[in-house]
């Protein structure tokens, strides 16, 4: 099969390649790019630790062809930490023992973000359901759950000082 | 102990030491994604491998051709069992004694046993020839139940069938792996035929799998300018790898440097020795160049381990007010294909005779026999000490049955049997010493923290609502009191493979006062950098952000088994308190000689020794360590360091009381935990966050195991729960938020008193989640139905309870 | 779980595809959200050489309610379907039924035109468009053509869209009447042990239409007429209900699988049957 030329824009940066039209969005970022924090779980489309923002949308990377996410704008969990430190999610997964192993966590974090974006002010119950594509074997959700809840509140907090 | 000044306690919290809620340092580099796992790994020319799986259960391999697949471009090599023989690694030995197939060797025992292993240069290369593999099988009859397996003419495993002894003594028949038992029979037989009541069950607990989100996986490299061989890969006991690698290789073990990364959850999966690693370190050394082979979901689910799948046959009898006299236990154990349980040796049924639980009980015996059938080998202990969670499931279900035939209420059954706290140390019936416990002080708190008595009155309400017709929901009360026996153990009788199951910590104090401590142990999320530092900064005086924890690489770390079994912390977390303190004894006479006092003038301060009656006279662990390296001191090395090795006197016994309220739908099945409480007795607590962390994770992986989680095959040997579809992990959605709760009864003979609490959770959640099911139709008659409690199984209940009519 | 070789085409225009799709026969199939046929294609359950990518043709994103005709685009995601506020007021059940699809990420991804064109037995599309009475606009290279959905499946992943047509659009008209969607599944992210789509309208008191449609009980989708008949002129009391109940069940035919056995899955159709006609009832 011949291969095409990919463009993706990920975390700000630009990359071009070539690549077989049936390689996984997932090997694209982990094996060419070297952006190996979005992980492969389930491979099916279910655990969600392959979760990055593509064009403002959480999407599992195993389930999307790079040549689809072709011309897109990627944020992956390497895009959050700033300058000035750690991105507020991820500070509050470290406040509130948000993760054990860690393997869920760039996936969780992405996801989250998204959530939060579209949801500023979420109820416990809303972000369970918004979580929902993402699973975790370690942790109960519970301490996921409050570390995105103290998110919200800080990020609300900041955004209102801001106004 | 003296009462601290405030000074002291104000010196202490700055050492972040045991008993604080220390945020831990792993998370700053996995919250931005720079864990680094093995699938992270990249090296020069690495190849990727794969395997060609077998699509049935039972069949011969008539042959197989690797034409088509090597004309793939990319693929280098293709491994059968042909090419593995000449090294005699086509076979391997398992954990349990026995030996299972590296790769298919004439036939194939079940569905997705490794066939042949393809090499190629990148993942999509090599899917590409697995497919071109063609393999011409013949199919034979398949058997995937144990007891069907006692009785069957087929013979699963004709390399061992004339052999009638086994790792574990005989076998009684061409399918059967051992007979292992434990107690007084004749006593119990007694016992049971002189009882006012008995009551009999067959408690099945289901064949499952830990399912870490990350799956197994192993980079090798073969190094053949210098000969040595480096092994990346999922393994919760590295060291143990490193050992079994070079005897089945003959390389010498200083060629061989095993190294754990980051590790995405482990709960058993990554204790076993699989395919995948000799096959990849094989390729390596074939080919010269690094091989990684990472399994897929699929792989994971079918191939590599399983857990529980036992029969458990229970006759339980009791005085008729309820003192319980004699427990039997007969288990027909599916082992699958080959048996490759991870057990201490000497205990083919790990410690199943734990299974008098929190129980006083005279007399009690356990028969236990491991049977072959078409199905994946394993038997790992997935998120509990081995079989112990079998075991608790086993007693919690048995009482409950007992308080059903004597008509008496399951909490005050459990109570008026506790074993009493003024019995311990106690001798159990099956030969275990219970360092410590305090079971009615716990079960009284948790009574009384759900309300117990109110939550009686309003399932008796909800009762006669619903045969009022006005509600279709029941209610369910799941209680819980189970003890654990964990931290494996004591070298006199726990090895695995010959190797004492002992453990280590070797810490090195930096001039400057900070310093790095390596354990024998592996985290796979159970926050080691975070909670042995705390232990080491309690023991020594260094703040615990000073000290560095390192595990995993068996070119730095000192000799261990490894974390599986909650054993990190009453074994290594031990060592780790004791290497702690020869740091200490050596920095007291470094103390004295800079104070100019006699050694036994100067005393322990938190963070410094200072001079008896005159504290404001000391020298700070820092000053000390500085000391050690840049003053010579008379008598003393320069230096300091320590390292211990801990061979454990005793297991550690933690225990717990968890209760479940539940409410089950009769119509459709589905249930909703209206309420979970957990109350842990895992002895001197570490670090509280850390530990609720555990708990909140453990009883999650119970309530997916109770309530739907499964390994389920047809009758053809085909795995019916291959993909996370199927095989239930639950989402944040369905499940509940955890109420945490805790007693402190210390292990008496462990330097710290600590327990270890992993797993407590996991063995704790799952009888209270199914005694939760059972508790919503014991009104209505029901006695034992068999997890896990899916929506179709409950409402199987309800219907032969005649509840839909 | 890695994917077989294909050609990827991103045509931005319908004649483009419909070129594309004529050229290669059933060696091609056109993707949308990919959610359905990528994990085929990794399982190497579908094994094609030809990828039609849809998502640069504009048209088929689009969203219209004009007068109380709705007219969606095949490409429109279930989450959009969520979001959009003109189609939770044309036709609110769709609202309901996308938000017990899957999960978050894969409602950014999945369409509704995937969703109701693959013909799997376990989508919830489908059994809603038939609720609905909707119409599959279908394009080809001798043009367009409209397929009742409930004329539409003929067995499990077997419609009548031809191999080289396109499903571009979804009309269905604008509907106040009394809905509801409730479907049991094990988990988050599963299909349906068995959901019921129910759209009741009333008058004085009386049921005056009722359209019913049955998920994953068969292996297509069951709009049930009889279920709907057995409404209409009661007034939704339990023995109209329990006939219903009983002309749905003489409709579906489920099978045994990992979420149960036949007898099962009959119950839950019937308790969500039950529990999608009270609560579509209050709403009428």
């Amino acid at each position: 099969m011949s291969k095409m030329h990919i463009k993706l824009t990920v975390n700000g940066q630009e990359h071009e390649m070539l690549a077989e039209p049936r390689e996984l969005l997932i090997h694209t970022l982990r094996e060419r790019l070297n952006i190996t924090g979005p992980h492969i779980g389930c491979e099916t489309s279910h655990c969600g630790a392959c979760t990055v923002d593509l064009n403002g949308k959480s999407v599992k990377a195993c389930t999307v062809f790079a040549a689809q996410a072709n011309g897109a704008e990627i944020k992956t969990i390497e895009g959050f930490a700033g300058p000035d430190g750690l991105h507020v999610l991820q500070d509050k997964f470290r406040e509130h023992h948000g993760l054990q192993c860690g393997f869920c966590t760039p996936g969780m974090i992405t996801r989250a973000y998204r959530l939060l974006q579209e949801n500023p002010n979420p109820t416990e119950e809303e972000v369970r359901f918004g979580m929902a594509g993402n699973l975790c074997r370690c942790t109960g959700y519970q301490n996921i759950v409050k570390s995105i809840m103290a998110a919200a509140a800080e990020m609300n907090t900041a955004k209102e000082a801001a106004e | 102990m003296k009462d601290l000044t405030e000074d002291q306690i104000e010196r202490a919290a700055k050492l972040k030491g045991m008993g604080t809620s220390r945020k831990r340092v792993e998370d700053v580099r996995f919250t931005q994604g720079k864990g680094n796992y093995v699938d992270d790994i990249k090296l020069d020319g690495m190849l990727f491998g794969d395997f060609v799986r077998s699509p049935y259960a039972h069949a011969r391999v008539k042959s197989i051709n690797i034409e088509e697949a090597m004309k793939v471009p990319g693929v280098v090599a293709v491994l059968t069992a042909k090419d593995l023989e000449p090294l005699s690694l086509h076979w391997m030995p398992t954990l349990a004694g026995d030996k299972q197939m590296v790769l298919a060797d004439g036939k194939v025992l079940f569905q997705g046993q490794e066939v042949a292993f393809v090499v190629a240069s990148d993942r999509y290369a090599a899917a590409d020839a697995v497919e071109l593999v063609e393999v011409d099988y013949e199919e034979l009859p398949v058997i995937v139940n144990p007891f069907e397996a006692l009785k069957s003419d087929v013979v699963l495993r004709e390399d061992i069938k004339d052999e009638t002894s086994g790792a574990h003594g005989p076998r009684n028949h061409h399918n059967h792996i051992f007979t292992w038992t434990e107690g007084n029979e004749a006593a119990t037989e007694q016992a049971i035929d002189s009882a006012e009541v008995v009551a009999e069950e067959m408690v099945y607990y289901h064949r499952t799998h830990p399912c870490p989100l990350e799956t197994c996986g192993t980079v090798a490299s073969m190094d053949k300018v210098t000969g040595k061989l480096t092994v990346w890969g999922t393994f919760q006991a590295p060291h143990v790898v490193r050992t079994v690698a070079s005897l089945l290789s003959g390389i010498e073990e200083h060629n061989i440097r095993v190294i754990s990364p980051d590790i995405g959850g482990g709960f058993g999966n990554k204790v076993g020795v699989y395919p995948g690693y000799i096959c990849a370190i094989v390729a390596s050394i074939v080919t010269g160049k690094p091989v990684k082979w990472i399994e897929d979901r699929m792989d994971n689910l079918m191939a590599t381990a399983f857990a529980r799948d036992y029969w458990m046959k229970g006759r339980i009898s009791a005085t008729k007010d309820g003192k319980i006299t004699g427990l039997h236990c007969h288990v027909t154990a599916d082992h699958g294909a080959f048996d490759a349980c991870a057990d201490p040796t000497k205990f083919p049924a790990g410690f199943f005779h734990i299974c008098t639980g929190s129980y006083d009980i005279p007399a009690a015996f356990v028969k236990v026999d491991g049977v072959y059938t078409n199905k994946a080998p394993g038997g790992v202990a997935y998120r509990c000490s081995f079989r112990v969670t079998e075991a608790a499931y086993f007693i919690e279900r048995m009482i409950e049955v007992l308080a059903i035939e004597l008509n008496m209420d399951a909490a005050e059954l459990r109570r008026i049997n506790f074993i009493r706290a003024d019995q311990f140390p106690y001798q159990s019936a099956l030969g275990w010493e219970y360092d410590s416990g305090d079971y009615h002080t716990a079960w009284d708190k948790a009574l009384k923290a759900v309300d117990y008595e109110g939550l009686r009155k309003e399932q008796a309400q909800r009762i006669e609502d619903f045969k009022a017709g006005k509600t279709r929901k029941l209610l369910g009360i799941g209680l819980t009191h189970f003890t654990e026996i964990v931290g494996a153990g004591p070298v006199k009788n726990c090895d695995i493979l010959g190797m004492g199951m002992f453990d280590s910590c070797e810490i090195r104090i930096h001039p400057t006062g900070s310093a790095i401590a390596r354990l024998g142990t592996i985290s796979q999320g159970q926050a080691h950098a975070t909670t042995f530092a705390q232990i080491l900064a309690t023991e020594t005086g260094i703040p615990a952000d000073s000290i560095t924890i390192e595990e995993g690489d068996t070119d730095t770390a000192p000799y261990g088994l490894g974390t599986y079994g909650s054993r990190s912390t009453p074994v290594a977390g031990a060592a780790t308190a004791l290497a702690g303190r020869k740091i200490r004894a050596k920095a007291q006479m470094i103390a004295a000689y800079l104070l100019e006092v006699h050694d036994d003038d100067v005393e322990w301060d938190v963070d410094r020794f200072s001079v008896k009656g005159a504290p404001e006279r000391f020298k700070t662990m820092k000053e000390i360590a500085y000391a050690a390296y840049n003053q010579a001191i008379p008598g003393l090395e320069p230096g300091l360091e320590a390292v211990s090795y801990y061979d454990p006197p005793n297991m550690t016994y933690p225990f717990g009381a968890y209760i479940c309220v539940m409410e089950v739908d009769v119509d459709t099945g589905q249930w909703d935990i209206r309420q979970f409480y957990a109350l842990d007795d895992c002895g001197t607590r570490i670090n509280p966050m850390v530990i609720d962390g555990q708990v909140h994770g453990g009883v999650t992986e119970a309530l997916a195991i109770a309530m739907g989680q499964e390994i389920a095959y047809d009758d053809m040997g085909n795995v019916k729960t291959g993909t996370l579809m199927d095989f239930f992990l639950p989402t944040a959605w369905e499940v509940p938020n955890y109420t945490t709760d805790h007693t402190v009864t210390p292990s008496p003979h462990h330097p710290i008193g600590a327990k270890g609490v992993g797993e407590s959770p996991n063995v704790g959640g799952v009888p209270a989640f199914s005694n939760a099911v059972h508790d919503a139709f014991r009104a209505f008659g029901l006695r034992q139905s068999h997890m896990p409690h899916d929506h179709w199984r409950i409402w199987k209940i309800a219907s032969d309870l005649g509840l839909h009519a | 779980m890695i994917p077989s070789g294909f050609e990827y085409h991103r045509p931005s225009d319908l004649p483009t595809a419909v070129k594309i799709l004529d050229e290669h026969g059933d060696e091609a199939r056109v993707l949308a959200g990919g959610h359905s046929i990528i994990p085929m294609m990794k399982l190497r359950m579908a094994d094609l050489s030809h990828l039609i990518d849809l998502q640069d043709v504009a048209s088929l994103k689009e969203v219209s309610v004009a007068g109380d005709t709705v007219t969606i685009g095949a490409m429109v995601t279930q989450a959009e379907l969520i979001s959009n506020d003109a189609l939770a007021k044309a036709a609110p059940i769709l609202r309901e039924a996308a938000l017990q699809i899957a999960d978050p990420q894969v409602r950014y991804v999945g369409t509704v035109g995937g969703n109701v064109a693959n013909g799997d037995p376990g989508n919830d599309m489908p059994g809603l468009m038939q609720c609905l009475g909707a119409t599959y606009v279908l394009y080809g290279s001798d043009g367009e053509r409209e397929v009742d959905a409930r004329e539409f499946y003929e067995a499990a992943y077997m419609t009548a869209r031809a191999d080289n047509e396109i499903l571009t659009h979804i009309k269905i008209k604008a509907t106040t009447a009394g809905y509801a969607y409730e479907k049991q599944k094990r988990k988050i992210g599963d299909y349906a042990t068995a959901a019921a789509a129910v759209l009741i309208e009333q008058s004085g008191g009386k049921v005056t239409s009722a359209s019913i449609a049955m998920t994953n009980l068969s292996d297509t989708p069951i709009h049930s007429t009889g279920a709907g008949d057995a409404l209409v002129g009661t007034a939704c009391d339990a023995a109209a209900i329990s006939s219903a109940i009983a002309a749905m069940q003489a409709d579906i035919l489920p099978n045994e699988d990992n979420r149960g056995p036949i007898e099962f899955k009959r119950h839950v159709a019937a308790t969500m049957l039950r529990r999608a006609i009270e609560r579509a009832w209050s709403r009428a």
